[in-house]
């Protein structure tokens, strides 16, 4: 893992990922600067949320989302996340669980490291499972779930 | 359900690779029927309504049939199923002196095939594999699994054991993540099972035919998005002692 200590800043590169996955710093358990630019869609992010074979969220998160009795039970229910945590502290989250809680089952969302013998797929290779665009879209709406 | 795992879960943890039935506590193995709607259950149960069942029955015929260039059926060397294939399934994989690899069940019947038969393999997946898998395996259901113990099977084993704990794939999760920490709780609409090889080959509601342990193996290694790997050694040894159910149903 290529991380700099960088004057109270973690610095993450990502090794040899190429364009897809972009560097950010960490600050705290937070990512203040969103990992690119514009504004987030909320609307785009909760269908993102939703989407099972994308994002995959609702495999384990319950929340207040479409289609309850399809929500797993393996992770904290997402409801009135946005009042418990920060924009950057969400990023976080999603871009790198295993930062925060190392043995996580929560996927690291905008990582691509340690490849070899992991076994990842031809098609999956290389690439982050969401993209900036996404986590900004799922963490501009996941702020509005205030309660 | 939910009161159990948080103990299975401790257990993983702290003693993953260790002992082979990690995180899952002895007196708490449970096969996937367990875990099942009283439909689903009740599908599995009763042989008049199993779809599965169709697949043993045409296994019956099969194993009857002569074929290939000998011209022999299954029977005209192992005569009664009932009494000459009991107990097989409850003990398969076994090690195959021939090819120094684990063989199973479906592999030891295309193995007949071409050697005792000189017919062509059966494709892997076919109704009729399937069908004699089935006829085979059934022939042990209500039969505790007892892996068998040859020495030489020991290494694909232990290297089954630390792949099915190892993070694996786009989504770096192991099969122990879910099937030994989190087993009982749902992944979306589905209950995790403890992923036992009870009632191979089985029809699934999900493919709406039967289909391979393999196969379903597969389902669960595309999700966390890796490539394929062998576990069945470890599997059944994980397994032992519960009882074999072909043709099972699942969900
Ligand atoms: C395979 C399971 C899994 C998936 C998929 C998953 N998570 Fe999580 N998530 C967890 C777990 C487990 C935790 C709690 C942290 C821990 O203890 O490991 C968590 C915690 C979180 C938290 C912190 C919640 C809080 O109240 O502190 C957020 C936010 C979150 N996840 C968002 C997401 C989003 C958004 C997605 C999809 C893009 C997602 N998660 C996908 C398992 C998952
Ligand atoms: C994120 C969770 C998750 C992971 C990781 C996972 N599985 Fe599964 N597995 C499931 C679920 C859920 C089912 C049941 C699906 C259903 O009922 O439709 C299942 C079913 C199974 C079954 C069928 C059990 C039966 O009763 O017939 C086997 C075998 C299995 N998994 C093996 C594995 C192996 C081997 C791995 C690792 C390569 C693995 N699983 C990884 C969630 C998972």
């Amino acid at each position: 893992m290529a991380c700099l200590a960088l004057k109270g800043l973690l610095l993450a590169a990502s090794p040899g990922a190429g364009e897809e996955v972009g560097s950010y710093a960490v600050t705290g358990d937070a990512i203040m600067e969103p990992l690119v630019g514009g504004k987030g869609d909320p609307a785009r992010g909760a269908a993102l949320i939703s989407d099972r074979q994308r994002s995959l969220c609702t495999l384990c998160h319950s929340g207040p989302f479409p289609d309850a009795h399809l929500h797993g039970t393996l992770a904290p229910d997402l409801t009135g996340v946005g009042a418990r945590l920060s924009e950057g502290q969400i990023r976080l989250r999603v871009v790198d669980m295993k930062r925060l809680v190392p043995n996580t089952i929560m996927p690291s969302y905008y990582r691509v490291e340690d490849e070899q013998g992991r076994r990842v797929a031809t098609v999956w290779r290389s690439k982050p499972i969401l993209s900036g665009d996404d986590i900004l879209d799922i963490g501009a709406y996941l702020t509005t779930l205030k309660g | 359900m939910h009161a159990l795992w948080p103990l299975a879960a401790v257990g993983a943890a702290a003693i993953c690779g260790i002992v082979s039935a990690a995180g899952i506590e002895d007196g708490e193995e449970r096969s996937g029927v367990d875990f099942m709607t009283p439909e689903t259950q009740a599908l599995q149960a009763d042989d008049m309504s199993n779809p599965g069942m169709l697949w043993v029955l045409q296994g019956e015929q099969l194993w009857q049939q002569a074929e290939g260039r000998a011209d022999v059926a299954c029977a005209g060397c192992h005569d009664d199923a009932s009494q000459t294939m009991r107990g097989v399934a409850a003990r398969y994989s076994a090690f195959d002196a021939a090819t120094e690899r684990p063989i199973d069940l479906a592999g030891r019947i295309n193995s007949c095939r071409a050697e005792r038969q000189q017919a062509e393999p059966l494709a892997p997946e076919s109704d009729a594999l399937l069908a004699l898998t089935a006829y085979v395996a059934h022939q042990s259901r209500g039969m505790p699994i007892t892996p068998a113990t040859d020495a030489r099977l020991a290494p694909f084993r232990d290297n089954g054991r630390r792949l099915f704990q190892s993070r694996i794939g786009q989504l770096e999760l192991s099969c122990a993540s879910c099937h030994d920490d989190d087993w009982g709780k749902r992944l979306g609409g589905s209950v995790i099972p403890q992923a036992h090889p009870t009632g191979y080959p089985l029809f699934r509601l999900e493919w709406q035919t039967v289909g391979s342990l393999q196969r379903r193996l597969r389902n669960c290694m595309i999700g966390v998005r890796a490539e394929p790997l062998d576990l069945e050694l470890h599997l059944t040894e994980r397994a032992r002692g519960l009882l074999v159910e072909t043709p099972a149903v699942r969900p």
